[in-house]
């Protein structure tokens, strides 16, 4: 019993070390895929392609002056960061991220906590992330950083709902709360992107929005509001901000691949399985199947990061009231619409069929009806 | 607007697809301190005192450089040669110093082309670089005078010798 508690205390401690790790090499790759759709180099004077680069940023802010204005609530001004960064860390316990590993014929997951509610587990970490941000940029006794805060909070209500209800359409297909189950269900590659592209947009579109990346980046937007909720952060409490933003990202993307991209799962996976049990021996075999599927979800995580950093390079920013039509008005009604839909698919008892026949259905009526219900132009 | 305007979506795929295009693309970055663009035959960089073929300073020191300086950058003590010291100035009248204040000159070129001994120059290969202190502001002869071992040499010396550098390449 003492050396499967070892082993699963290694692969939590394996877990937070990579999304640790992961959200370095994002500040990394960030810059580089910036630099290269810019049609630029990047950095690469930190070591061979400026791979220490992620280091000397966190040097260089470690040694900047750690400064609290005056007016500020100081420990609200700590706590705000601090809040951020372990909620960012704390999603990462329930998302699966292999099968599981056989030791002394006992099956240990891959996964920090194998809970029944994990997908609300993620939701309500993810709604506690806005209070780091909420706390930061009120207690800075600033305008700017309030404004930057109101918006954070404010959006991340808009669009939690339509992300919810785009996930709701996902439980009832797997009929389980848990993430490990619904990663399960979409065992080879019957993914769930097939059954939902239309839930899968919307999800995709909101995790931008709760992450505050461009097109969504309005707290910090930094030509209106300076730098939003983190204008008087510095040092590494503004690295705090700003690594929690990345750790977000990544576990986004974790939860993206896992719920609509089939986690660890993929084509010929049996084969694969059964291909090592069988030229090794079962246990040997069984653990080699799982660490190829963990690269197989590391290789998608790092896909939607990619996503991430290219959609953050080519979209400009959407003003406020336009993210708020699109949050209540486009994406809320949409999701709900996908949710009936994949219900009634559920329902027919053939669901890839009958959602693609509810989609294809649906793009009809909105093309027929929509010269009736198309918004009138307003100035604004 | 129509629908599929409203959807944002098939321009976003158009927008990313720009995107993806250029992130493929070669990079035209010139890596500076490194890797140095040509700047052209006819650029006015570092100021230079010519020796002629037989390490002789061609300066005279008639001072019509001085006199067409626009910024009054250049001043010189003019000196006569002796006996014994043919060896080192071409003419019998040679500039004992010669200095230009680097934060007066504003490289016009207009002592190069007022110099009737062909002696001063502005280098089209090297910068006068940055300088940090009051006392690296003013060059004297130790900095502008040619190493014969490093001769300083350009495709063009004259004007009429640009002028036929230019027709070529049209």
């Amino acid at each position: 019993m003492d050396s499967i508690f070892i082993l699963k205390t290694i692969i939590i401690l394996v877990i937070f070390a990579v999304s640790l790790g992961i959200a370095a090499y994002e500040t990394y790759f960030e810059r580089v895929i910036a630099a290269y759709i810019q049609d630029r180099i990047g950095p690469d004077y930190a070591g061979p392609f400026g791979i220490l680069q992620p280091l000397a940023d966190a040097g260089k802010l470690f040694f900047k002056e750690d400064f609290i204005p005056t007016k500020a609530d100081k420990w609200l001004f700590i706590l705000g960061p601090s809040l951020a960064m372990l909620t960012a860390l704390l999603t990462s316990a329930v998302i699966p991220f292999g099968d599981s590993f056989i030791y002394e014929g006992q099956a240990v997951l891959v996964q920090g906590i194998d809970v029944n509610i994990g997908i609300l587990w993620v939701f309500g970490i993810v709604s506690l992330g806005v209070y780091g941000i909420l706390i930061g940029g009120w207690s800075s006794n600033n305008k700017y950083s309030l404004y930057g805060a109101i918006r954070a909070a404010s959006q991340n209500i808009s669009y939690e709902l339509a992300m919810g209800l785009s996930i709701i359409a996902i439980l009832m297909m797997s009929e389980s709360l848990s993430i490990r189950k619904i990663v399960e269900d979409q065992h080879g590659i019957n993914w769930n992107i097939f059954y939902q592209p239309m839930g899968f947009i919307i999800f995709l579109t909101c995790a931008f929005a709760e992450c505050n990346r461009t097109p969504f980046d309005l707290p910090e937007s930094e030509n209106e509001l300076v730098a939003g909720y983190h204008t008087e952060y510095g040092s590494m409490k503004l690295g705090l901000y700003l690594f929690s933003e990345y750790v977000n990202m990544f576990v986004t993307s974790a939860v993206l691949a896992s719920l609509y991209f089939g986690g660890f799962n993929y084509p010929g996976m049996d084969w694969v399985h059964g291909f090592l049990v069988k030229s090794t021996s079962f246990t040997v075999g069984h653990n080699l199947a799982t660490g190829i599927g963990i690269f197989v979800l590391l290789g998608k995580i790092c896909f939607f990061i990619f996503l991430f950093m290219w959609v953050r390079w080519t979209l400009p920013r959407f003003r406020y009231d336009q993210l708020m039509n699109l949050g209540w008005k486009g994406l809320l009604p949409l999701s709900v619409i996908n949710l009936v839909i994949t219900a009634a698919a559920e329902l027919s008892g053939k669901p890839l069929m009958g959602s693609w026949i509810g989609l294809a259905c649906f793009a009809v009526v909105l093309g027929l009806i929509w010269p009736l219900i198309k918004p009138k132009k307003t100035a604004v | 607007m129509t629908l599929l305007e409203t959807l944002y979506l098939p321009e976003i795929a158009r927008g990313m697809g720009i995107t993806l295009k250029h992130f493929f693309m070669k990079k035209p970055t010139i890596r500076y301190p490194e890797q140095k663009r040509y700047l052209g035959p006819v650029f006015r960089g570092h100021h230079i005192l010519k020796r002629d073929e037989q390490g002789r300073e061609r300066c005279t020191a008639c001072g019509l450089c001085a006199v067409a300086c626009p910024a009054e950058a250049i001043s010189m003590v003019a000196a006569e040669r002796v006996k014994g010291e043919e060896h080192l100035y071409r003419e019998e009248k040679y500039a004992a110093a010669y200095e230009i204040n680097m934060l007066r000159c504003i490289f016009c070129g207009l002592c190069e082309e007022a110099c009737p001994k062909e002696a001063v120059y502005l280098r089209h290969d090297k910068f006068v670089p940055v300088f940090t202190s009051r006392e690296q502001v003013i060059y004297g002869k130790d900095q502008l005078v040619e190493d014969m071992n490093d001769r300083y040499e350009r495709d063009a010396w004259t004007k009429e010798e640009m002028q036929k550098l230019w027709d070529k390449q049209k």
